[in-house]
Formats: structure tokens, sequence, C-alpha cells
């Protein structure tokens, strides 16, 4: 693909921040009208990728562009055709929904009665239209989220950045919030998505690139990577560490890979293909026959960390520092607003 | 190259490159809008209006029965006259504060990155936060001298002297938030701005004439306080509220400020730029 036919287009990307290298030449191309899910642990640089394509930061090296525009040299018309929402919502608390998406469509150069237009629509479209005239303080995560997300919609953008728009957000308010995105795929927006869980991403993404210290490690269709994974994992606990090397005995048969041992929490976890309910009765025998008692059997899909460990070889655990910094900042300031 | 290609190097020029006088109404209206929406937040929230205005009248009330007693002044009218000058110069000054920290939460909040990556004028948003604060400063200081009246402060030199006190409070006070916008994207962090806020702003203002004669402090502070931009401002003000030479220390003042407005203009807007 050529940065002419892709709404998204980085070549050999990088960025430092003093000594850290933040970015270390990633590609990307996201074809027009799809959305690409940016899946990496916290600090490996997909908030610094998403600031350099919304004209935030410069890039040391490398080029990109959205829709055609190099996010350097032709930065107001890229700006002309994003939107951009963020892991914190960008909102003034203070005022109420309606003046929020007013002021924004002022600053689109809209008239007043445009402004005033846009912000009804986008109210009705996100399910806010009850709550318009009430400060935004008043509102509730998944709320504040919505109307971030419909801030960033006044201007029509073609290409939209969603900086882990569900981060911090309760289950169900995830899932409302995971409708509304695709909605907007489906009204023809290229959407790049970064986020933590495989889940979100496998739910919304046509692609998937993994990031992982300023590199992109992986890239695919969610099912290419989860099959790089070995399909669903069994995961049960033991009640004490010395019963781990007899537990993964039992259970090497049952696996299509070794089966791990997390031992700060004695849970022992083994991919399991497709195998299921077979697997999961299969294993019960196995471990009954071994005489090893196990706690909380569960069969689930393969996590960020699953995917992580096959890439990899180690886990997506926060051992970065760097821009994420403030990124942590606001998590907790979010965490907070949450439990309020 | 291709259609595409040329189409989009052409829409790029457009969008890069409209007329200069266009550019410039836009920015003004951005500002504009900017400035409106800081002033909607600040009528919307009645405790930064009531924190903005007590801390003041407290200070008014304080030094005018507690401590100006013993602060003896031969200038008409007494100690409340000579304190109110200092009073409103020390209340533009500290009306800083709100701007740098309104600037340091925004940017936490990611406020600003949305602003910045959208098609507005770069200027406007850091203009927008500076003529909301003039505003919110100017209204503030007409209430510190209403409350002053009740006390018993008058103007001693006529209406046109007061209006230019007036004036000067608030120019002195719009080159300060530029220091203060400069401190709240530098350190962009609001607790530790009005942390750092204390450490610059108590001391400027304290060690000024605006509490007390400088010829009372001991003669190594005398120093200091006598060349400080704070003493020259509040020295003008006082002249133009009760009568006196305004000249020497109003040329002073105005050189204090355009030095201020040269050095932290540019320094706030690169840092706005740098931000995040």
């Amino acid at each position: 693909m050529t940065s002419g036919q892709a709404a998204i287009f980085v070549e050999g990307v990088t960025k430092s921040f003093g000594s850290v290298q933040a970015l270390r030449g990633i590609d990307i191309a996201v074809p027009s009208g799809t959305m690409l899910g940016m899946l990496g642990p916290n600090g490996a640089g997909k908030t610094t990728a998403v600031r350099i394509l919304t004209t935030l930061l410069r890039p040391d090296g490398g080029h990109a562009t959205v829709n055609g525009f190099d996010v350097v040299r032709q930065a107001a018309a890229v700006r002309r055709s994003i939107g951009l929402a963020g892991q914190s919502a960008a909102i003034q608390e203070e005022l109420t929904g309606r003046e929020n998406l007013q002021i924004i469509g002022r600053l689109f150069h809209l008239s007043w009665p445009q402004a005033r237009r846009r912000a009804d629509e986008l109210l009705d479209q996100f399910d806010l239209a009850e709550a318009a005239d009430r400060p935004a303080k008043t509102y509730s995560g998944g709320m504040q989220r919505r109307l971030d997300l419909a801030a960033s919609l006044v201007g029509h953008p073609t290409v939209l950045f969603l900086d882990e728009p569900t981060s911090g957000l309760d289950p169900r308010a995830r899932i409302g919030m995971w409708e509304v995105i695709r909605g907007l795929v489906s009204a023809g927006t290229t959407l790049l998505l970064t986020t933590q869980y495989l889940d979100e991403a496998d739910e919304l993404a046509d692609e998937i690139v993994v990031i992982d210290r300023g590199l992109v490690i992986a890239a695919g269709t969610a099912e290419e990577l989860k099959n790089r994974v070995g399909g669903d994992v069994l995961e049960f606990s033991v009640p004490d560490a010395a019963a781990a090397p007899r537990a993964v005995a039992a259970v090497a048969g049952v696996g299509e890979g070794d089966p791990r041992v997390d031992e700060a929490t004695s849970r022992v976890s083994v991919g399991v293909g497709g195998g299921g309910s077979d697997a999961l009765i299969a294993a019960v025998r196995a471990l009954d026959t071994a005489g090893v008692q196990v706690h909380g059997m569960t069969i689930r899909r393969p996590s960020l960390d699953d995917v992580f460990l096959a890439v990899t070889g180690h886990a997506a655990e926060e051992v970065h520092k760097s821009p994420a910094r403030r990124g942590r900042r606001r998590a907790r300031r979010n965490g907070g607003e949450e439990q309020r | 190259m291709t259609t595409t290609q040329v189409r989009a190097a052409r829409a790029a020029a457009d969008v890069e490159s409209p007329a200069l006088l266009l550019r410039m109404r836009w920015a003004v209206r951005d500002t504009l809008t900017i400035t409106r929406r800081n002033l909607m937040i600040w009528v919307r929230v009645p405790a930064y209006i009531a924190f903005t205005v007590i801390q003041p009248v407290l200070f008014v009330l304080m030094f005018r029965y507690v401590f100006g007693g013993a602060i003896p002044v031969d200038v008409p009218g007494g100690y409340v006259n000579f304190l109110m000058p200092g009073i409103v110069g020390q209340t533009a000054a500290f009306a800083t504060f709100g701007t740098a920290i309104a600037l340091a939460i925004e940017l936490q909040k990611g406020v600003i990155d949305r602003l910045r990556s959208m098609p507005i004028a770069r200027s406007a948003v850091l203009a927008g936060r500076l003529v909301a604060d003039t505003c919110r400063m100017f209204v503030t200081i007409l209430i510190i001298i209403a409350v002053g009246y009740l006390v018993g402060f008058r103007f001693e030199n006529g209406f046109p002297a007061a209006v230019a006190m007036v004036l000067l409070a608030t120019a002195f006070g719009a080159c300060m938030s530029c220091i203060a916008a400069f401190t709240g994207l530098a350190i962009k962090d609001d607790e530790a701005v009005q942390a750092f806020g204390m450490i610059w702003l108590f001391p400027l203002t304290f060690l000024s004439s605006a509490f007390v004669p400088i010829s009372t402090m001991p003669g190594w502070l005398q120093g200091f306080a006598n060349n400080q931009p704070v003493t020259h401002v509040i020295d003008t003000m006082r002249s133009l509220a009760l009568g006196g030479p305004v000249e020497a220390s109003l040329w002073k003042s105005v050189a204090w400020l355009v030095g201020i407005l040269v050095v932290f203009a540019p320094l706030s807007v690169r840092a706005y730029r740098r931000a995040g």
C-alpha cells in the first residue's frame, strides 16, 4: 500500500524523549473506511504514535500522512480532517454538554445556528439529549466519554483517533462505548483505536497491530493473532506453589502448548486451541487422577498477555517509563472521578 | 504525480495559506470564542468568583483594621488610602494564579491537546485565556475598590486619574499573566504550579511598597524593594489615586511591563507549542 491509498500511512517513524526511545521506527497503513486497533501495554508508544498523527508532536524521523497530508509539513490540512478523543474526557466539566459541543462548533467556524444544530444532532446521536443542559461534571464516566467522542466529531472528521477510549470505564459503559464506535465505522469513518485490551481490539478492529517498546511486533486480524497464541486458554489455581509441577505434568497432555505457571498467583494456564469443553473435562480428569486440588478453573479467550507471551516471550507488564507518565496520571484522575 | 496527489497538494495549499487578512479574522474570532468559553466557566462556578474576591477583601479588612494602626504613613486620608492601591496591585498579581492553574489543568485533562489538534489559530488558546483572565481581574479590581470605599478609602485625585489607576492595574495584571501562563505550561501540574506561584508572587508583592512604606524596611531589603516592578507600578497607582508626581515611576513601570511582555509572551507561546 502507498500513502496515496491509505487514510493513515506511517513509515519508519521514530520519536525519543531524552534518552527514552518511545517509537523505534513503526510502519502502519490503514485503508480508508476501516478500523485499526493498536494494541499494547502502557508505555509501548501508542499515545506517542497518536500524538504524532494528530500533529501534536513532531516525529524525529520517518514520515506519516493522514488523508494524504503530511503531518509535519501540512499540519493544518491534517487538523482539518481529523478528530481526536483521548484517554481522559477533554471536556469542560463546568459547562453543559450542549455548551461544550457548541463551543467546539464555533471553533470549527460554524455560525451560531449551525453550531447549535450540530450540537443537537450529536447529543441525539450519543444519547445525551436528556442530559444536554446539565453541567458535564454531573455526567457518569461513560457519558463524559461519549460527550468527549461527540466533541471530536463536530467537524465531520474522516479520520478519527481514539486513544484508549474505554480506559477506566465500568464494563457496561465500555460495551455502550463499543456500540457507539461500531456505528462510526459503519458510517465510513476511518478509525485508529489504541487499547490495552485484546477483547476490545477483537470486538471492533478490522486489523490489529501489536506495539511493544516502540516497535510493531505483530500485525494481522484478531483471528490471526489468536491463532499465534493457540486459541482458548484453560486456567486454574493450585493451593500452593509446591503443587504446581504436578499440575503442569497432569495437564501437559491436554493442551496444545506447554502449560505455564504464574509464580506469584500460583495460577496455571495452558492453550487448548479449539478444544473447548472436551479439554476442560480432560483436564479435570487428569488433575483428579494426579490427586491435585485446583480452584477457579475457567476456559477463556486469549488475552493481551497471552498474545504478548506468544509474540515476545515476556508478559505485557508496565515496565516502561516515558510518555506514559502523563497517561498514568490521567488514569489516576479518571479513577478518582469514577469513584466519586 | 497521480491525480489524487495533485488534488491533495492543491487542497493542502488552500488550507495552509489562506489570505493573511482572513487568517487574522479567524484568529480574532477563535480568540473571542475561547474567551467566551473561559468567562462562561468563571461565571458558572460561584466558588471561583468568591475565592478570587474573598482573599483580597480579607486583606483589605486585615490591613485596614489589624495592622494599619501600627503603620504610620503620610498620605492624605491615612493608611486606608495608602493601602488600597497596594491591595489593588496585589489583587491583579494574585489573579494570575488562576491563569497558571487553569492552563496546567487543561494540559493534564487533554483539553489543550484537543484544541491543538483542531484547525484553529495557534494563538487563540493562549490569547483567549489572557483576555478572559484580564476581564476577570478587571471585575475583581472594581469589587475590591467598592469594598475599599466601604472602609473609608477615597480617590483624592479626580475621576480620570482614578480610571488611569484601574487601567494601569489591569495592564500590570495582564503582563503578570504572561509570566503565570508560562509557569503553568512549563510546570504542567496544578498543585506544583500553585506552590510555585506562592514562591514568586508572595515576595514580589510583599517586598514592595504595597503595604508599608519602603523606608521602614532594613537597608538591604530597600535595595530590592525600591527596584522591582511591583513597587514602581504601585507607586504610580498611588500617585494616580491620591495625587503626587507620576512621571518617574510611570516610565519605570511601563519599561518593566514592556520588558515582561517581550520576554514572557514568546516564552509562553513556545511552551504552548511544545506542551505535552
